[in-house]
């Protein structure tokens, strides 16, 4: 195709991106009051349990998954062997100034403080949030909530609170809809996690706002692995942002969250991420929602940074006519591997999943798709339906689909459908001949590709997601 | 030296025995095969390429090459009939040739293997099994390498076309036999050839096992199709692999019919080697009761402006498995490529199982490639269409399940061939309604 076929446009791409990564990338020097050192062994799992002051049952938790992390293999069978380059001895698992979260910005380090400001979160938080949670490095530094929802008995609370404080509601759904020994990374995550929210609304109360998280990185070779564990009780609603940052580094930055949803009979959890790591992150994220009788989960997914995406949403649709859905954007340019997906559990008569995936691959850029789709023979009128469409730009662009769909039985109806495209020429010309340049016109294209996607994020992401796509698709053509 | 083993030595055990009148290269590559063979490790579960395999099938221990040819083979000749207009027929028992008639025009070398190998070597030598094995048999490929001993080389030379087609029957005989066909057809420039393995056992209870072979090459501008029928009794067990080339501007056409065996893996592999090339890749499986059909594809855009189409249908009965995993592959700088893979599964009962892994990988920009992977059941709405025009709805079914694959087969695009095919697809309905399979 005529727009790409000279390098200079490659690297005019490499700057749009850099435009775009500049609002993340910045650092401020370290000051931690609690470090565990570099590498992983027993003594640094027990050092995070004396700083964090775990009961009994976490410490021996967390012992017990750092065996079963260092028993498992990398899962390099299928997954890619860009996994071997991240070395778990020069990662430093836990990094904190000591200090509580704090309930008023004003109480907040000023250094963190100008960290979040930069990326606008205070001012969200005024603007259209029930509550926010901010992690610097591995702990939360600021936990606030709109007054009016505790009083309603709405928790929302560091993992480490939550834990502590709220033991039995926390401990029965803890580690049980992502086991520990579900993979490589979840065991890392259960050895070592710190931070993270624990969320509970009670029943019936639905929220009208969002809360939002936002995770950021400040220190080199770190590794953060936030835990997060929602429990919507029967018929209650809540929607949750979450955003990730960190500036870029020389060398490789790991992280490794588990997040874990629960909504019971006629719950609704709605679970936003945008994901804008800096191109040096490994992000190996293990997210599964348990969907009982009538409820529903749907993880509203958006990947652009990262040096390494694995992420694969979940739901497990345990009760009758539970639903869960995923709806995915991942944006992979050079130097990055967005390897994304769906994973969707059927265990329950007339249950229906959805998943929507769409991706964009630019310059070197890589995606990948991977959905597992599961209905056993005992049961009826389960329903999925899979669509994935990539979009590549570049000629050295990639895209790849690894779908894998098992079915039991005569009752049951899936779809799965993928493409992959690229912006035709007939279109760009179709735009230019109105008067439209070329890059607003690939602009344009790529924005009506994942338009459709873009709706179902909140209005004040979306709006955001479409100028970051603007922002990378600048330069990108001639 | 006296004969201690009451047993023939499996296959597994069995180094090759290169008949002393091939050429040296061949007995070289047996022998390579063998060591290669038994220095590959052995598939398993975590392996992607036997992901949802049933790894137990592949126990082939017990199996050997040594059982002797029946001595009716007469009445093999007579149940060896397929189309009308065939212009050549080879039949093997065991991989022993017991028939042969051909009225192929004199320019094409139509010969038994080991035949071709002492008149024809360089021209096989050329062709034979020049491909990696990607789709996960590889030690079975080295293992058939070593052990074949005969099958059917196809040369057609430049600008020949041939009327009518080449069948080749390969009949398996006795308890624990083992046959290693190999097919290998090679097209000259705007050459034309159809030709037809069937696959079949000698009666319905001895377990049989068939490690077959086929490489195709399209030379450019060729038109090629090959069709496997895989209807052996329902104890024995089929692996088969198919590896086609296609040049610039050529046509390969591929399709494989299963209905018989236990267990039969099918891995197929086409590669678009020039421009304007093009490859059809179809399947009709019909398992039922406990029969299990494996099959992995691979389409292999190499070159720029090529393409590939995939359509694989199975339909379900009783607690019938199939797993289908497919791969498009687009070569960095294979533009204008336009792929497509389509996967379809009905479901005639609610014990069956479908396990779908349509993949895609593109390493560039300006293709058109789409996968789709459907399961479902016959509506009642369409079962009640039927009966509202007087067709009982056992009837109603089998007319639909029957339309089902038809939609394939009429890929084929000649008349004669089809109904081949829908007389064993037919066969095979009449049997899951009297409670066979």
């Amino acid at each position: 195709m005529s727009y790409d076929s000279s390098t200079t446009l490659d690297s005019e791409t490499k700057e749009a991106i850099d435009i775009d990564r500049t609002s993340g990338d910045f650092k401020f020097p370290e000051r931690h009051k609690y470090d565990a050192g570099r590498g992983l062994n027993e003594r640094t799992v027990d050092y995070i349990s004396d700083v964090k002051k775990d009961p009994d049952w976490v410490r021996e938790f967390r012992q017990k998954a750092l065996k079963v992390f260092n028993e498992k293999p990398m899962p390099t069978n299928w997954a890619t062997e860009d996994l071997n380059n991240i070395d778990f001895d020069i990662i430093r698992y836990y990094l904190s100034d000591g200090e509580r979260p704090k309930r008023s910005w004003d109480e907040v380090p000023e250094e963190v403080l100008k960290t979040f400001d930069r990326l606008g979160i205070p001012e969200q938080e005024r603007a259209f949030l029930a509550g926010v949670e901010a992690q610097y490095d591995s702990e939360a530094a600021y936990s606030n909530m709109k007054e009016e929802l505790s009083k309603q008995g709405v928790i929302f609370v560091t993992s480490a609170e939550g834990l502590k404080e709220h033991e039995e509601i926390f401990r029965p759904y803890f580690g049980k809809v992502i086991p520990t020994g579900d993979n490589k990374f979840s065991a890392l995550n259960s050895a070592v996690f710190s931070g993270g929210s624990f969320i509970y609304i009670p029943k019936g109360v639905k929220l009208k706002q969002p809360l939002q998280a936002y995770f950021r990185i400040n220190s080199e070779n770190f590794g953060q692995f936030e835990r997060t564990l929602i429990i919507a009780d029967e018929g209650s609603e809540v929607m949750y942002m979450e955003g990730c940052t960190a500036p870029k580094f020389e060398t490789a930055t790991l992280h490794s969250a588990v997040v874990e949803l629960v909504a019971l009979k006629g719950a609704k959890i709605q679970y936003v991420t945008v994901q804008n790591w800096s191109s040096n992150v490994f992000n190996l994220v293990t997210k599964r929602g348990l969907a009982m009788e009538d409820a529903e989960v749907r993880w509203i997914d958006c990947n652009i940074g990262s040096r390494l995406t694995m992420k694969y949403p979940g739901v497990i649709m345990k009760g009758e006519r539970a639903r869960g859905e995923v709806i995915s954007i991942a944006l992979a340019n050079s130097g990055q591997h967005q390897d994304t997906g769906a994973k969707m559990i059927h265990a329950a008569n007339n249950t229906t999943s959805n998943v929507v995936s769409k991706s964009i691959s630019v310059g070197e850029g890589r995606s990948t798709y991977r959905g597992q789709v599961h209905i056993p023979k005992h049961l009826k009128g389960c329903k999925n339906n899979t669509e994935c469409d990539a979009l590549l730009i570049n000629t050295k662009s990639r895209t790849d689909t690894y779908p894998a769909i098992t079915v039991k039985g005569n009752d049951h109806a899936t779809q799965h459908e993928a493409s992959v495209s690229q912006v035709s020429e007939e279109m760009l010309f179709y735009m230019q001949q109105r008067g439209i340049d070329e890059g607003h016109a690939m602009s344009l294209a790529v924005n009506g590709f994942i338009n459709d996607l873009v709706r179902e994020f909140p209005m004040e992401y979306s709006v955001e997601l479409k100028r970051l796509i603007d922002l990378e698709m600048e330069g990108s053509v001639g | 030296m006296s004969n201690v083993l009451e047993q023939p030595l499996s296959i597994l055990e069995s180094s090759p025995e290169t008949a002393a009148d091939f050429p040296a290269w061949f007995r070289d590559r047996q022998a390579a095969a063998w060591s290669r063979f038994q220095d590959t490790p052995a598939p398993t579960r975590r392996d992607e390429t036997w992901r949802f395999s049933s790894i137990k099938q592949l126990d082939f221990s017990g199996y050997s090459t040594a059982i002797e040819v029946p001595e009716d083979t007469g009445s093999l000749i007579e149940r060896s009939q397929g189309l009308e207009s065939r212009s050549a027929r080879f039949i093997f028992v065991n991989d022993t040739l017991i028939e042969i008639e051909s009225k192929l025009p004199e320019a094409v070398i139509c010969l038994p293997l080991a035949e071709a190998l002492l008149t024809h070597g360089d021209l096989v030598k050329e062709h034979f099994m020049q491909q990696e094995t990607r789709l996960g048999s590889a030690k079975w490929a080295a293992l058939h390498e070593a052990q074949l001993t005969n099958g059917l080389f196809v040369h057609v030379p430049d600008n020949v076309e041939v009327e009518g087609t080449i069948e080749v029957y390969h009949w398996i005989a006795g308890e624990k036999s083992a046959v290693f066909p190999h097919t290998l057809i090679v097209t000259g420039a705007n050459a034309k050839v159809r030709v037809i393995d069937y696959f079949k056992s000698e009666n319905e209870e001895d377990a049989g096992l068939c490690l077959a072979f086929n490489d195709l090459y399209a030379g450019p501008g060729s038109k090629l199709d090959y069709l496997a029928i895989q209807a052996v009794n329902e104890n024995s067990k089929v692996l088969s692999i198919n590896e086609t080339g296609v040049a610039r501007d050529a046509t390969a056409k591929s399709f494989v019919l299963n209905v018989g065996a236990s267990w039969a893996r099918n891995e197929s592999l086409s590669r678009l080697d020039g421009e304007g090339s093009r490859s059809d890749m179809l399947s009709v499986s019909i398992p039922a009761r406990t029969q299990e059909y494996d099959q992995r594809t691979f389409q292999h855009h190499v070159s720029p402006g090529a393409y590939s189409d995939l359509l694989y249908k199975n339909t379900l009965y009783d607690k019938a498995r199939t797993i289908f995993s497919g791969l498009i592959f687009v070569d960095e700088g294979a533009h204008r490529t336009d792929a497509y893979q389509t996967c379809r599964n009905l479901f005639m009962s609610s014990d069956a199982e479908a396990n779908s892994m349509p993949g895609l990988e593109i390493n560039a920009d300006d293709v058109k490639c789409s996968h789709g992977s459907t399961s479902s059941q016959i509506a009642d709405e369409e079962i009640f269409y039927l009966q509202a025009r007087g067709i009982d709805p056992v009837r109603a079914r089998q007319l639909i399940a029957r339309g089902f694959s038809v939609e394939v087969i009429e890929r084929l695009e000649d008349e004669k061939v089809e109904a081949l095919v829908l007389g064993f697809v037919d066969e095979k309905f009449a049997r899951i309604a009297t409670g066979g399979a």
